[in-house]
């Protein structure tokens, strides 16, 4: 191969989620359940992913925990060798499923959270009696000694929860805890308004982190996402666009990055019609953005072309109309200056009300 | 500190696996893969749950003719350094 083998899979079983959080990855226009591909695809799927050198799936969403099949393609998973990750809202799992997952042979959960209180987090999440459900999920996950990663979306209205989140996850006996802020794609970038920070608090809570790091080194790793909108370099994108990961949407499309639907001349192929060798290989999305010739200066001529990758392609699609355009989030991008103004217009809005992701949204 | 009596072990969420695609051993974790060199899969393989450090080296000096103390502190070392990032427990 004349480019590496990808190491990672986020597989989205479904867009199906009982929660509403306006913060979602996914896109706008959801994938209903009639389009869901069936088991024995999925099981193909993963063994292609297996034998195309992929260590790791991420079983996500929408909520990986509304497929009945579950169990059974984490335990074909296993079979595979593959390392499973769920990615849970926890709400739909109970004791006797959770042990199923686990006889199946799951290797870790994520359990996202939306705040450390209920009445605040339930609001984000947009379903009631959510936080209690996730607080009893994250126990018994500790109890039968599966590891616990808590995920924290930070945003305007939680970022004042940010100690009391990683406070929360050693209690509970997490050992590593995501604090990401808000990356804006899909149903985010549709309530910026509602959910950007400002300035100062993207400051304030970059410092945070580094005294959390310090205070709670060898109890709970802290890995956080920055707040990019206030950042001098652009995060390596998924690692670089077809170097490292595959998505494939609940319908089959296979995606570069979750968001990339967003750039209008990328042409999906779908897992119904052909292998994940064949499209990680061939397929004109992966290859649109890869490697470093399709650049435009700034990043052409940059030291740190192969560092970040240019950035974020849907990024620089959303914000600057042009999907080969630096990041905006990159302070060398002729845009840079137009996005921190949207950023800092976003942040002294009024709480606007949120608009929940829903099939019908 | 790692006592010679401590028995490490690959705690359930860490797989030891081979990357046949690569032609490595890896250590699989939660958002993290560690790339094994030779040595470091030797030593990972015989943290079966059932023998101690000194059982480990023991086997190892055997492998690689040398002396048990003399590999003992090596392994220490590496195990020390796993322990810190949740990859074995003790």
């Amino acid at each position: 191969m004349k480019f590496p083998a990808p190491i990672g899979l986020l597989a989205e079983l479904t867009h199906r989620c009982p929660l509403q959080c306006p913060y979602c990855s996914n896109p706008l226009a959801l994938d209903r359940k009639s389009g869901e591909l069936d088991t024995e695809t999925w099981k193909r799927v993963f063994s292609e992913a297996a034998a195309l050198g992929i260590l790791q799936v991420h079983l996500s969403g929408g909520e990986p925990t509304a497929r009945a099949d579950l169990a059974e393609i984490i335990a074909h998973c296993r079979q595979e060798n593959l390392y499973t990750n769920l990615i849970t809202s926890g709400v739909l799992l109970n004791e006797k499923g959770l042990r199923e997952l686990y006889d199946a042979g799951l290797d870790h959960v994520q359990l996202s959270f939306q705040d450390v209180e209920a009445a605040n987090a339930d609001r984000i999440g947009g379903y009631k009696g959510g936080h209690e459900k996730k607080l009893a999920l994250a126990a018994q996950v500790v109890a039968i000694r599966l590891p616990l990663t808590v995920n924290a979306v930070i945003h305007r209205q939680n970022i004042g929860s940010t100690e009391a989140f990683v406070e929360m996850a050693v209690k509970l006996g997490a050992k590593r805890i995501e604090i990401a802020h808000t990356q804006y794609y899909g149903w985010a970038l549709a309530n910026r308004n509602a959910l950007m920070p400002t300035h100062q608090q993207a400051l304030d809570s970059v410092q945070l982190l580094q005294t959390l790091r310090q205070r709670y080194g060898g109890i709970i790793v802290i890995d956080a996402v920055v707040p990019d909108y206030y950042a001098r370099f652009p995060k390596a994108c998924v690692g670089g666009w077809g170097r490292r990961v595959i998505n494939v949407s609940p319908g089959g499309k296979v995606l570069p990055c979750h968001a990339a639907e967003t750039i209008p001349r990328l042409i999906f192929d779908n897992v119904k019609d052909k292998s994940l060798e064949d499209i990680w290989l061939h397929s004109q999305a992966f290859n649109a953005y890869r490697g470093t010739a399709w650049m435009r200066e700034p990043c052409q001529s940059c030291e740190r072309k192969e560092i970040d990758w240019g950035g974020c392609r849907c990024q620089a699609m959303a914000l600057t109309g042009v999907a080969e355009n630096a990041d905006p989030a990159c302070s060398l991008s002729a845009f840079n200056s137009q996005m921190r103004a949207i950023a800092g217009e976003s942040a002294m809005t009024a709480d606007p009300d949120f608009r929940y992701r829903r099939f019908d949204g | 500190m790692i006592a010679d009596t401590d028995i490490p072990r690959i705690p359930r969420g860490v797989r030891l696996s081979q990357d046949p695609v690569r032609n490595r051993w890896v250590l699989l974790a939660p958002e993290r893969i560690l790339e094994l060199d030779e040595i470091a899969q030797a030593v990972l393989i015989l943290c079966d749950g059932a023998r101690d450090v000194r059982g480990i080296s023991a086997e190892l000096a055997k492998t690689y003719r040398a002396e048990t103390s003399e590999i003992m502190a090596d392994v220490k070392e590496m195990l020390g350094d796993l322990a810190a990032k949740h990859f074995i427990v003790l």
